[in-house]
């Protein structure tokens, strides 16, 4: 196991009512993809943020992460809905 | 190059300027502003709020920056894009490029803009006259769009 800090922005931010949150990685849950199915089963409210129709992506250090890429050395995750700018 | 991400109002004016003073060789320059809309499929807006991921958009940007340097030859790119409360008709971003020839400057904006949708991490909330409020999503035709 080892402590993440995640981070949430937009949409999944309102939902969760937090910006951040460190948690205690689970062992088995080595890639984004793990980390996000591991949030939808930690409570409803994770459920309803995280659900597949959210789209939920993620960065590490500051560059966007396909949903394949290993989180066993991650120190700081960010998790947010599909970019909306410009 | 130069990208900004910041709460105040810009002046597109100023920055041209700004920019032109980059280089004794610029044949042409291509901006392009963005701005707050009235309304969203005949609902009025009443105000904008932009979110974004402070250290990872700036880093997305000069990403993105560098990438279009790589593409086109440019003398110079500014990239400015607003956070926080807007209202309709307040500017949102603006991109300029400058290069000897036009068509570089053309394809190099249109470039950078389409990237700054897909890629920048900036998130917008909508807020209407009728009290209503949403996140807006992704659209598909700029995802399309990066397919050509």
């Amino acid at each position: 196991m080892h402590t993440v800090k995640l981070l949430f922005f937009a949409s999944l931010r309102e939902a969760l009512g937090r910006s951040e949150e460190i948690v205690e990685i689970p062992k088995g849950v080595n890639t984004v993809a793990d980390l996000l199915s591991w949030q939808c089963q930690r409570n409803l409210k994770y459920q309803r943020a995280f659900s597949a129709d959210k789209q939920i992506q993620a960065a590490i250090n500051n560059q966007h992460v396909s949903s394949n890429a290993l989180i066993i050395y991650a120190d700081e995750i960010a998790l947010f809905p599909p970019v909306t700018g410009g | 190059m130069a990208f900004f991400v910041q709460k105040k109002d810009f002046c597109v004016n100023h920055e041209l300027a700004k920019l032109q003073e980059k280089s004794s060789n610029i044949g042409a320059i291509v901006t392009f502003t963005g701005c707050v809309r009235g309304s969203v499929n005949g609902q009025l807006l009443s105000e904008m709020f932009l979110e974004y991921y402070p250290g990872m958009t700036e880093a997305e940007l000069e990403r993105i920056e560098n990438e279009a340097t790589k593409l086109w030859s440019l003398q110079a790119i500014v990239i400015i894009h607003r956070y926080g409360k807007l209202q309709p008709g307040d500017r949102i971003v603006m991109v300029a490029t400058a290069s000897v020839d036009r068509c570089s400057a053309f394809e190099a904006s249109q470039f950078i803009m389409d990237n700054v949708k897909k890629r920048a991490t900036f998130w917008k909330k909508e807020s209407f006259t009728n009290g209503e409020s949403c996140w807006v999503d992704n659209r598909e035709q700029d995802f399309r769009r990066l397919q050509r």
